[in-house]
C-alpha cells in the first residue's frame, strides 16, 4: 500500500475510528459492516465511497486492515474536502480536515420515523440494524455487550459528527452488503473470520446462531430487536433482493452498483423498514415470550391481570417508571390486562431497554397487538405505504413468516376482524342460542346481575338439565341467569383467538358502564319461541335421562317378578330416589293421591296423564306414563300400588310367556297400561288382552322405552311454561311497582335537592360580603 | 384558591344526596366565577376530583368545551390508572398523560 502519513490528530482519530470498527478487537482488521457505516456516514455518495474501498485495497484484500481503513479514512477525508479521489492524494494533499462522519439521529424514536422516510435518513435507519450483531457477537464471545462498543462510539465523538452511536450506524451500506454478497454468494452464517465477503456474513450469521442459543435468559437477551431484524435483514435481502437485482451472478461493482442503486434503494428501504425495524420479534423471542406468558397465564387467549404483570415485570429490574411507560406503550386497549399480543410486546421493550434502548415514545408499529383498528396504528412510523410491511400482522401468528407480501395480507384482514370483532362483540355474546332461554328468564327477571357467575346454568351437563328442568320454575325467578349468559357467552366468545378481544372489550364495558342491562333484555324477547323450544330441549333431554333412567328403573322390577315380591319391592325403591327428584316434578300432576284400590289408582293417574297430555301417539304415550307410573307408583309413599304394581306385573309375568327380560321388564309395564286402560272399560278382559298384547307391548315398549319423555315432556312444558308465566308476569307486577315507586322517591329527592341549591344560592353571597 | 375550591366542591358533593351515575353530575359547573378566574370542578365515581382553573379573561371557553375537557381529562386520567405501576396518590408521570393535558392546554389558549 501506499505510505500514508496521518498527522497527530489524524493519527488519534483514525486509530478511534479504527477501534470502533474493530469489533473483534482483533487489532488489525475493521469490521466491514462497520467501516461501511462509517463511511455511510461520512455523507458520501455510493460511488465515491465504494472507489474509497476499492482504492485502499479494502476490496482486493477483502478486508479492512488498519492500514487499508487509514487509507480510507484519509480518502474520506479527501472525498469530502472536495478534492478528487487518488490514491496519491492521501499524501499529498496536506491538511486535509478529518473526515466528517455525520451522526444520524441518535434518538431511537427519530431513528424509527427516520427509517420511514427518505433515503438519507433510511441510512440512519439502516444504522439500527448493524450495531446489534457486533454487540451480540461480543455477548457470545463472552465479552460485555454492548459496553465495548459504546466506548468507542464515545471516543469517536470527539468529533461533534460522529457517525457512530450504536444503535445508529447504518447498515450502511446495505446496498454495499448485499453487492458483496452478490459477488460472493458464499454468505449465510458462515463463521467470523474477516476474510472475504463472509466478513459482512460473519455478523449476522453470528447473531444468527447467538439468537437461537442465548435468547432464553433475562441477562443473556442481547439487543433483540435490532439482531433479528438484522437477521432477518440477512437472511432476505440476499434472496429476494439479489433475486431481484442480480440473480446470483458475480458482476462488477460498478455494474452492481448501477443497477442496484435504483432497485437497491426502493428494496432496501422497503426491506430496511421492515427487517430493519428494531422492534421487531423473532420467532425465538416470541416463543420465549409465549412461554413466559403461559407460566403466567396457561391460556393463550386469556389475559394477564395488571397485578400479575406488575409483578412479572419488576423482577426485570427496571425503574418503576420505566415499567409504567412500557406497560402504557404496550397495554394497548387500556384495560389494565395484557392479551399475549400485548404481553409480548411489554417483554420485548422490557428486554430492549434492559440493553440499553430507550423507549419509544409510541409503541412501534411491529409490537402493536393485532386485532387493533389498524388506522390508529398507522399513525406511528409515518410510512406511506410501508405501513404494512412492518406491521403486526407480523408477529401476530408466528407461523407467518415476517415477509412483506403476508404482512400486507394480514393488514387488512386484520382491519376486517377488528371491525367484526368490534362489531360483533356485543351480538354474540347476547344472542347465543342456548343462552337464550336464560336470557329470557332474565328478561323476565328485569334484573341483571352481571358479575355473578355462579350459577350452573350451563346447559352442558346433563345433570344441570335436569336441575334446570327441577328448578325451571325456580331459576325464573333467580338472579343467575344473566351471569349466566355472560359466563357462558364469555367461555363461549373467549374461545376463538380472535375473540379475544371482545372479551375484554366486554369486560371493560360490563366494568364500565351500566348499560349491560340493557342490550341483554331486547335479544330474547324477539325469541320467545326459541326460548321455547329451548326450554323444550331441556326439558326433553332431562326427561329424556329421567325417561331413560325410568325406563331403566322400570326395566328393573319387571325383570325381579320371578323373584319373590320383597325383593322387587326394594329393587325399585333404591332406584326411586335417583329420579324422584326429577320425577317428582315431572310427575307432580300424576301422583295423585292413590286410592284405595291400586288399580283405579293406575285409572286416575293414567287419565290425568291422558287428559293432561298431547299426544299423538296415545298408546305410546300411555305406555309411557304407564312406564312412569310403575315408577311414580314406586316413588310414591304408599306401597300398596307397589305392591299392587308388582301384582299386576306378576300377573303379566304369569300371563306372559317367556320373552327375553328387556321385553318382560317393558311388557309388564306395556301390559299395565293396557290392563289399566282396559280397566276403564272392563277389568275382565285385561287379563287376557293382556295376554294378547304383551308381545305387540313388549315391542311397543321397546319402542317407548326409547322415546318416552317426549310427549310427557311437552305437558311438562306446558305446564313449567304456563308456570313460568305466571311467575314472571308476577315479578314484572313487583318490579314495575318498585320501579314507580323509586321514581316518585327520585321526584323527590330532585325537589329536596333544588330547593337546597337554591338556599345555598341565597346564603351564599351573604357569605362573602 | 385551589384550595378554596376544593372547599366548593366538597359542598356541592355533599349537597347531593343521591348516587352520581350521570356524568353530567361529575360536572360541577362554575364553581367560584369572581377574582379573575373561573374555576371549573368535576368529580369522577371514585371521588377523584378534577379542577379546572381558567383565567377570566379567557371569554371564548364556553361550557361544553369545559365539559369536554373534562371528560378528556377522565379518560387520560383512567388510562394512566390501568397501568398497574402506577399507586393511586402519585404524581402522574404518564407521558400520554401529559401529552394529552398539554394538547388541551393549548389547543384553548
Amino acid at each position: 500500500m501506499e505510505g500514508l502519513t496521518l498527522s497527530d490528530a489524524e493519527q488519534k482519530y483514525y486509530s478511534d475510528l479504527f477501534s470502533y470498527c474493530d469489533i473483534e478487537s482483533t487489532k488489525k482488521v475493521a469490521a466491514n459492516g462497520r467501516v461501511l457505516e462509517l463511511f455511510r456516514a461520512a455523507q458520501l455518495p455510493n460511488d465515491v465511497v465504494l472507489q474509497i474501498m476499492e482504492l485502499c485495497g479494502a476490496t482486493r484484500l477483502g478486508y479492512f486492515g488498519r492500514s487499508q481503513f487509514y487509507i480510507a479514512l484519509k480518502l474520506v477525508a479527501v472525498a469530502q474536502s472536495g478534492f478528487p479521489l487518488r490514491v496519491e492524494s492521501i499524501n499529498t494533499v496536506k491538511d486535509l480536515p478529518l473526515p466528517r462522519f455525520v451522526a444520524s439521529k441518535n434518538e431511537q424514536e427519530s431513528r424509527h420515523a427516520a427509517s420511514y422516510s427518505s433515503d438519507s435518513e433510511n441510512q440512519g435507519s439502516y444504522s439500527g440494524v448493524i450495531p446489534p450483531p457486533p454487540g451480540r457477537g461480543q455477548v457470545k464471545k463472552g465479552s460485555v455487550s454492548h459496553d465495548p462498543v459504546q466506548p468507542r462510539t464515545s471516543a469517536d465523538q470527539q468529533e461533534p459528527a460522529s457517525p457512530v452511536v450504536s444503535p445508529q450506524q447504518s447498515p450502511p451500506t446495505s446496498p454495499h452488503t448485499w453487492r458483496k454478497h452478490n459477488r460472493h454468494p458464499s454468505g449465510g452464517n458462515s463463521e467470523r473470520p474477516l476474510t472475504g465477503p463472509g466478513p459482512f456474513w460473519s455478523p449476522f450469521g453470528e447473531a444468527q446462531s447467538g439468537s437461537s442459543a442465548g435468547d432464553a435468559v433475562w441477562s443473556g437477551h442481547s439487543p433483540p430487536p435490532p439482531q433479528e431484524n438484522w437477521v432477518s435483514f440477512a437472511d432476505t435481502p440476499p434472496t429476494s433482493t439479489l433475486l431481484t437485482m442480480h440473480p446470483a451472478s458475480v458482476q462488477d461493482q460498478t455494474t452492481v452498483r448501477t443497477v442496484a442503486s435504483a432497485t437497491t434503494a426502493n428494496e432496501i428501504r422497503r426491506q430496511s423498514s421492515s427487517y430493519d425495524d428494531p422492534w421487531k420479534i423473532t420467532d425465538e423471542q416470541r416463543q420465549y415470550y409465549v412461554n413466559q406468558f403461559k407460566t403466567i397465564q396457561p391460556d393463550l387467549n386469556g389475559f394477564i391481570p395488571g397485578s400479575a404483570a406488575k409483578e412479572f415485570f419488576t423482577k426485570s429490574k427496571l425503574p418503576i417508571l420505566e415499567l409504567s411507560h412500557i406497560w402504557e406503550l404496550s397495554d394497548f386497549d387500556k384495560d389494565g390486562a395484557l392479551t399475549l399480543d400485548e404481553f409480548c410486546a411489554a417483554f420485548h421493550l422490557v428486554v430492549a431497554r434492559k440493553n440499553g434502548y430507550d423507549l419509544p415514545e409510541k409503541l412501534p408499529e411491529s409490537l402493536m397487538p393485532k386485532l387493533i383498528d389498524l388506522e390508529d396504528s398507522a399513525d406511528v412510523g409515518d410510512q406511506p405505504g410501508e405501513v404494512g410491511y412492518s406491521g403486526s400482522p407480523a408477529e401476530a401468528p408466528p407461523s407467518k413468516s415476517p415477509s412483506m407480501p403476508s404482512l400486507n395480507q394480514t393488514w387488512p384482514e386484520l382491519n376486517q376482524s377488528s371491525e367484526d370483532t368490534a362489531i360483533v362483540h356485543p351480538v354474540p355474546i347476547r344472542m347465543t342460542p342456548s343462552k337464550i332461554h336464560m336470557q329470557e328468564m332474565e328478561l323476565k327477571r328485569t334484573s341483571s346481575d352481571h358479575t355473578n357467575p355462579t350459577s350452573p346454568l350451563l346447559v352442558k351437563t346433563s345433570d344441570l338439565s335436569e336441575e334446570s328442568k327441577i328448578n325451571s320454575s325456580v331459576k325464573f325467578a333467580s338472579g343467575n341467569t344473566v351471569a349466566d349468559g355472560y359466563s357462558s357467552s364469555d367461555s363461549f366468545t373467549s374461545d376463538p383467538e380472535q375473540l379475544g378481544n371482545n372479551v375484554t372489550h366486554q369486560r371493560s364495558h360490563s366494568g364500565t358502564s351500566p348499560d349491560n342491562t340493557a342490550p341483554p333484555p331486547p335479544p330474547p324477547r324477539p325469541q320467545p319461541s326459541h326460548s321455547r323450544s329451548s326450554s323444550l330441549d331441556m326439558n326433553r333431554t332431562f326427561a329424556v335421562t329421567t325417561g331413560q333412567q325410568q325406563a331403566g328403573v322400570v326395566a328393573h322390577p319387571p325383570a325381579v317378578p320371578p323373584r319373590p315380591q320383597p325383593s322387587q319391592a326394594p329393587g325399585p325403591v333404591v332406584h326411586r330416589p335417583v329420579d324422584a327428584d326429577g320425577l317428582i316434578t315431572h310427575t307432580s300432576t300424576s301422583p295423585q293421591q292413590i286410592p284405595e284400590q291400586p288399580n283405579f289408582a293406575d285409572f286416575s293417574q293414567f287419565e290425568v296423564f291422558a287428559a293432561s297430555n298431547v299426544n299423538e301417539e296415545q298408546e305410546d304415550e300411555a305406555e309411557k306414563h304407564a312406564e312412569v307410573l310403575p315408577v311414580e307408583k314406586a316413588s310414591d309413599p304408599a306401597s300398596s300400588l307397589r305392591v299392587a304394581k308388582t301384582d299386576s306385573k306378576i300377573e303379566e309375568k304369569t300371563a306372559a310367556s317367556a320373552p327375553a327380560n328387556v321385553s318382560k321388564g317393558t311388557t309388564p309395564l306395556a301390559p299395565p297400561p293396557k290392563p289399566v286402560r282396559r280397566r276403564l272399560k272392563s277389568e275382565d278382559e285385561l287379563r287376557p288382552e293382556v295376554d294378547e298384547h304383551t308381545q305387540k307391548t313388549g315391542v311397543l315398549a321397546a319402542v317407548l322405552a326409547s322415546q318416552p319423555s317426549i310427549p310427557r315432556s311437552v305437558g311438562k312444558d306446558k305446564k313449567a311454561i304456563q308456570a313460568s308465566i305466571r311467575r314472571n308476569k308476577e315479578t314484572n307486577t313487583v318490579l314495575a311497582r318498585l320501579n314507580s315507586e323509586l321514581q316518585q322517591q327520585l321526584k323527590d329527592v330532585l325537589e329536596e335537592r333544588i330547593s337546597l341549591e337554591v338556599q345555598l344560592e341565597q346564603l351564599r353571597p351573604f357569605s362573602h360580603l | 384558591m385551589v384550595h378554596t375550591s376544593l372547599d366548593v366542591v366538597d359542598e356541592k358533593i355533599s349537597a347531593m344526596g343521591k348516587a352520581l351515575v350521570d356524568q353530567r353530575e361529575l360536572y360541577l359547573g362554575l364553581l367560584y366565577p369572581t377574582e379573575d378566574y373561573k374555576v371549573y370542578g368535576y368529580v369522577t365515581n371514585s371521588k377523584v376530583k378534577f379542577v379546572m382553573v381558567v383565567d377570566s379573561s379567557n371569554t371564548a371557553l364556553r361550557d361544553n368545551e369545559i365539559r369536554s375537557m373534562f371528560r378528556k381529562l377522565h379518560n387520560s386520567y383512567t388510562d394512566v390508572m390501568c397501568n398497574p405501576f402506577y399507586n393511586p396518590g402519585d404524581r402522574i408521570q404518564s407521558r400520554a398523560f401529559d401529552s394529552t393535558v398539554t394538547s388541551m392546554m393549548i389547543q384553548v389558549c
